[in-house]
């Protein structure tokens, strides 16, 4: 939202360098192209994704471009199974899922943002604690400096790529005691605003005035901090595509642009680190 | 000329009887996919473990399927609804259809129509920003999404059922029988309810199964309100029932695994339920009847 | 002597009274809270903005008109299909079926199927028409799966319209040499009119509210698109677009404005049922 100033420059340099390139190239001007481009998987990467499709779009008249947003794990599955072009993974891929012949390609990479409710005296917290806070050990937030509250826990649902960083960057696999296991990334941080005893984990692209993220072990998540690693809690968003298959005109292209350098301003504008840097 | 006058006649009788056979041509699609789609997952899991286990983790490192927590959970939450709302509604319905003045009665009658149109996504969206927070704030608990607030949420969409059925059975009792009651000197409220509900027994019945099914099958509603953690249901517990089970999980189970022919399982679980309720309670109003 | 007995019997009629009079307060208070908050809430976020364009990552709006859009074409499929089955399976049960058993089995699939909850068939749905036809996720599924929810309602609200006409309008039509179908053209049909018409009425309500059954066979897309492509692909309904908004983003002041339109579309649904009831029952007693 803060960098929305950016926009509409970004989309007239664009628009005007694909016009001037047009122009250029004389008689070989830049085809645009068309077709369908189905894309299916995170609900954390859709800001990104839905900002490179309709910009995507708007270069390219005749394309439509489509997000379903169901989970890193559907959309892993979808693309395995041919029903969309692209999948989208905010995780790595695992190994079973390698071996079904699936490539990776890391389009950005991501922080996962602790959030708590803004009334929430804790500003900051170690990876031990929040370790032990989401496995029940430490289950009251006056025992790391809060108020005398029980803590509640908010997490994801068992297919979520933030669920899968989250946990195994915590070491906290299938030991979470969650009170609530909600389906999306915006439902997270609309519960942990609405109960001042929350904590809960977000893509940190979605992270609003509505909650507090505190810094990990005295790292605040930001650009630079994800970049250079200093912030642990971080995941990748990637694309997945079939190996050695090839994509439709239309498709390739949309994967050439959203990782290409052109594509870097929308993708820090969602609120995450691009790749291609 | 006569002859192609029966053609047409023998066409279109068999249009028609063609239209009427699909509709129990549907019933069985619906009830043979399910079963070819739920049946394989019982028995690769093993019937009682599927539905006595009372751990649901399909994903975990061994994964486990057991759905008691939401077959419990839809249980109590279709009895805990039951409960609040059919009070609420038949004393609603006696009122209307013995003593309301007419004007406050059509009143209250588009009211309650009017409740029954709301869609069920609206009454979750009211759900999680006013009774969730209200029961966080009344009980001191830490969260309020609970089974508590998705049975009163169910207990608000049930009531327009009652309240329809049973004001339409109240309103079919036949006048003789008032007119002899207050005859032999009963007062008109002794009337009603010692004379007229015992005679509209069966229909009063009646609404309540419509409310059951209501309440056992709905699932936007609750997902919004209820928690969504697989947990042996607790009053103020956040918990999961069979249809929210089927939504929070379809989107994301790997199309073809164990984990996906289960969910499917619990759909299939959830319409012979609802089956059963109705057959049962069927069963009894014709022996009512009787 | 009869002091206690009366005594109890007042104490009695008391509790009823009061009970009644509580409930029946509740009841209106409960319908009144609502409509109340939704209105309040969502009115004033209801902009012409939000009804006409779609939502925009880049420049970070929201805009429901395909979800809109979808709910319409969605409507209008859904009613495309399940109309002649359900009238013409009516039509089959009042006219045609002699025997009592094949009656008795079609009349009890329909109220099985009305007792099926949404999310089966959502499920069913997604299974027979997304994948095995397969529609795909689209709206074309999720109509198909609407009709089949709504082929009881219209089933029997046509019913219970041919019911009402006369058989003495049957046996003229006989007797002046008509044969069944043309009797049933000329004389039954335009009289199970209003009968068919609060069918629709009711089922576009059902229609507009359903969500369960969408999720899954007509997906969540905001894709602007004409009819015919419409119906052919993915796209959210305003009841599943509500839920996103509120439950994924937390967008709820879109979500308000939502289901205020909603609850508009329920009063004037509600409203043109009753109006429907009140003409042709008016015209009926002519």
């Amino acid at each position: 939202m803060k960098k929305r100033k950016l926009i509409l420059p970004l989309l007239a340099t664009v628009a005007l360098s694909a016009a001037v390139l047009a122009g250029c190239s004389g008689g070989a001007a830049e085809e645009t192209v068309e077709g369908t481009v189905t894309t299916d998987g995170s609900t954390s990467m859709e800001k990104v994704i839905g900002g490179l499709g309709e910009a995507f779009e708007e270069e390219n008249p005749g394309v439509t471009f489509t997000y379903n947003p169901t989970g890193s794990g559907s959309g892993i599955t979808a693309v395995t199974e041919g029903r969309c072009d692209i999948g989208l993974s905010s995780r790595d891929l695992k190994d079973e899922e390698l071996a079904q012949g699936l490539t990776e390609t890391v389009l950005a990479k991501d922080g996962i943002a602790i959030v708590v409710n803004p009334e929430n005296k804790v500003e900051d917290l170690t990876v031990e604690q929040i370790a032990d806070i989401f496995t029940g050990k430490i289950t009251n937030w006056k025992e790391v400096g809060g108020d005398d509250a029980e803590i509640v826990l908010i997490g994801r649902e068992a297919g979520s790529g933030t669920r899968d960083g989250f946990e195994s960057i915590t070491g906290t696999e299938e030991a979470c005691q969650y009170r609530q296991e909600l389906t999306s990334t915006g439902d997270v941080i609309t519960t942990v605003a609405g109960n001042p005893a929350a904590i809960g984990y977000a893509s940190l692209a979605s992270v609003q005035d509505s909650v507090k993220a505190v810094t990990v072990g005295g790292v605040a998540p930001t650009e630079e901090t994800i970049a250079d690693g200093s912030y642990a809690v971080q995941r990748p968003f990637i694309l997945v595509t079939k190996e050695g298959e090839q994509l439709s005109d239309a498709a390739q292209a949309f994967f050439d642009y959203a990782t290409s350098e052109a594509a870097n301003e929308i993708i820090t504008s969602a609120g995450v680190v691009p790749a291609a840097n | 000329m006569g002859n192609r006058k029966q053609l047409v006649e023998d066409v279109v009788h068999g249009i028609f009887l063609i239209l009427g056979i699909i509709t129990v041509g549907f019933v069985l699609l619906i009830s043979v996919y399910l079963l070819i789609a739920g049946v394989p997952a019982i028995g690769k899991i093993g019937v009682i473990d599927f539905l006595f286990g009372t751990t649901w983790a399909p994903t975990g490192e061994v994964p486990s399927y057991g759905i008691l927590p939401f077959i419990l959970t839809s249980i109590y939450g279709t009895a805990g609804a039951i409960l609040l709302g059919v009070p609420v509604g038949f004393f609603t319905s006696v009122y209307l259809a013995k003593i309301a003045p007419t004007k406050v009665k059509a009143m209250v009658e588009n009211a309650v129509s009017l409740l029954a149109g709301i869609p069920s996504v609206v009454y979750g969206l009211v759900g999680m920003l006013v009774l969730v927070p209200l029961v966080r704030n009344a009980f001191h608990l830490p969260d309020g999404a609970s089974l508590f607030a998705a049975i009163i949420v169910l207990a608000v969409m049930v009531l327009p059922s009652i309240i329809k059925v049973s004001l339409t059975a109240l309103e079919a009792v036949p006048k003789d029988y008032e007119d002899a009651s207050l005859a032999l000197g009963a007062t008109p409220v002794e009337t009603y309810f010692k004379v007229s509900v015992p005679a509209a027994k069966s229909g009063i019945a009646a609404a309540v199964v419509l409310g059951v099914g209501r309440a056992i099958g709905e699932a936007m509603a609750v997902i919004m309100v209820s928690g969504n953690v697989a947990n042996m249901p607790g009053l103020f517990e956040s918990v999961r029932f069979l249809t929210t089970a089927v939504c929070s999980e379809m989107s994301y189970a790997v199309d073809g695994s164990l984990h996906q022919q289960a969910l499917f399982s619990v759909a299939l679980v959830l319409f012979l339920f609802v089956m059963l309720i109705n057959a049962a309670l069927n069963f009894f109003l014709k022996r009512e009847k009787k | 002597m009869n002091s206690n007995a009366n005594g109890k019997r007042r104490a009695y009629i008391g509790a009823m009274k009061a009970l009644m009079y509580l409930c029946t307060g509740i009841t209106v208070a409960l319908v009144v809270f609502l409509i109340a908050y939704v209105l309040i809430k969502g009115l004033p976020n209801i902009t012409w903005e939000l009804l006409s364009t779609k939502p925009s990552y880049l420049s970070g709006t929201i805009g429901i008109l395909p979800d809109i859009l979808n709910t319409l074409y969605l409507v209008v499929v859904t009613l495309l299909v399940v109309l002649p089955l359900g009238v013409g399976a009516a039509v089959y049960l009042t006219e045609y079926a002699s025997n009592a058993k094949i009656v008795a089995v079609i009349e009890y699939a329909a109220e099985t199927l009305s007792g099926i909850p949404s999310i089966v068939y959502g499920l069913v749905g997604m299974l027979v028409f997304c994948q095995f036809l397969d529609f795909k996720t689209s709206i074309l599924a999720g109509a198909l799966t609407l009709a089949i929810m709504n082929l009881p309602t219209i089933m029997r609200t046509t019913q219970e319209s041919l019911k009402t006409v006369p058989q003495s309008y049957r046996e003229g039509a006989f007797g002046l040499g008509a044969g069944k179908w043309r009797m049933i053209r000329t004389v039954v049909l335009p009289n199970c009119v209003d009968g068919v018409i609060t069918g629709c009425i009711l089922a576009v309500g059902r229609i507009v509210g359903e969500s369960a059954a969408l999720l899954f066979t007509a997906g969540f897309a905001h894709a602007l698109n004409g009819f015919l492509t419409g119906v052919m692909s993915p796209g959210a309904s305003l009841t599943v677009a509500l839920y996103v908004y509120a439950k994924e983003q937390g967008e709820f002041e879109v979500a308000f404005a939502i289901a205020a339109i909603l609850m508009i579309l329920t009063l004037c649904i509600n409203g043109a049922a009753s109006l429907v009831g009140t003409y042709f029952k008016k015209r009926r007693s002519e």
